[in-house]
């Protein structure tokens, strides 16, 4: 196991480059995916409030 | 309204896709995380750091591949108005941006171990990272130009101008003798890489597509949203006092 983490001595490089590839990839979908539906319910309201007016 | 009309059946597209890549970037991912750490040899020269490399392709792949995406939206903005193209760029652009990012940096670290250096600026990190720069440029006319019109066509000349940068991307390790290895898997007499390596790879590699896939989608939506919203707020701005 331990041996597995060690990477052949390059733990440092191969889990940072992971690391970071993971945080980055997660950012940008948990992100997106916040937005998506921050927006979706900005339209919901618009189009409630213009079905009020009407 | 036939505004509303094609991002309506693009909505309902997209959420007919949005659940099979998402399936499919489960699946991928797991049996590539699998294959690069459990089932594949480490390099006989690069040992153990190889692993690297299951991460560092693929993103190197898609940070072209989203390039033309981008660029390929631009110029069906430019020449037919499409009017879900010039979203299509902008729902692409941060996406590219994370994946050259991700390139270079996973790059430097396979590198420092490998080369004995973070950095080199031979012609393919140099392109790479000018390809950065195409991206966060793309973004940033969006952001500069209050005026939706004209920054959509800015943004778009500039994806299109960029398009040079690609073939110089994929050539630049053959053209200038470098530090950088010349491909070993897109090439036209097949891949030199062994085949207990090409396995993770390629999975990986279908697994940032499926990623890409979904966050494309995801992103899409979001724009279409936007859109909507600042008409909505236009239609307001305009509309005569006492009307509410």
């Amino acid at each position: 196991m331990a041996e597995f983490f060690d990477m052949g001595g390059y733990a440092g490089f191969v889990w940072t480059a992971y690391g970071i590839s993971a945080a980055a990839l997660i950012w940008l979908a948990v992100s997106s995916r916040g937005q998506l539906k921050q927006t979706s319910e900005a339209v919901e309201a618009a189009r409630a409030r213009r079905r009020g007016e009407g | 309204m036939h505004r509303f009309a094609n991002p309506a059946q693009f909505n309902r597209l997209a959420d007919a896709i949005l659940p099979w890549a998402k399936a499919a970037f489960v699946l991928l991912l797991g049996a590539g995380m699998y294959f690069a750490f459990f089932d594949s040899p480490p390099d006989y020269q690069q040992g153990e750091s190889v692993r690297v490399m299951y991460i560092h392709v693929p993103a190197a792949w898609m940070s072209m591949f989203t390039y033309m995406v981008m660029a390929a939206a631009s110029f069906t903005a430019l020449v037919w108005r499409h009017p879900l193209a010039l979203l299509a760029g902008r729902a692409a652009a941060p996406i590219g941006a994370v994946f050259t990012a991700l390139a270079l940096i996973t790059g430097m670290l396979w590198g420092k171990p490998m080369w004995g250096t973070y950095w080199v600026w031979d012609g393919r990190l140099t392109s790479v990272l000018v390809l950065l720069f195409l991206y966060l440029g793309y973004m940033a006319l969006w952001q500069a130009i209050d005026e939706e019109e004209k920054a959509g066509r800015a943004a778009s000349i500039l994806a299109l101008v960029g398009v040079v940068n690609i073939p110089i991307i994929k050539f630049s390790v053959d053209w200038w003798s470098t530090l950088h290895q010349p491909a070993s898997v897109m090439r036209l007499d097949g891949p030199t890489i062994d085949g207990s390596m090409l396995t993770p790879l390629l999975l990986m590699a279908g697994a940032y597509q499926a990623y890409f896939a979904v966050v494309f989608l995801w992103r899409m939506k979001l724009e279409i949203n936007r859109r909507k919203l600042a008409i909505a707020r236009q239609v307001a701005m305009h509309a005569p006092v006492g009307a509410e």
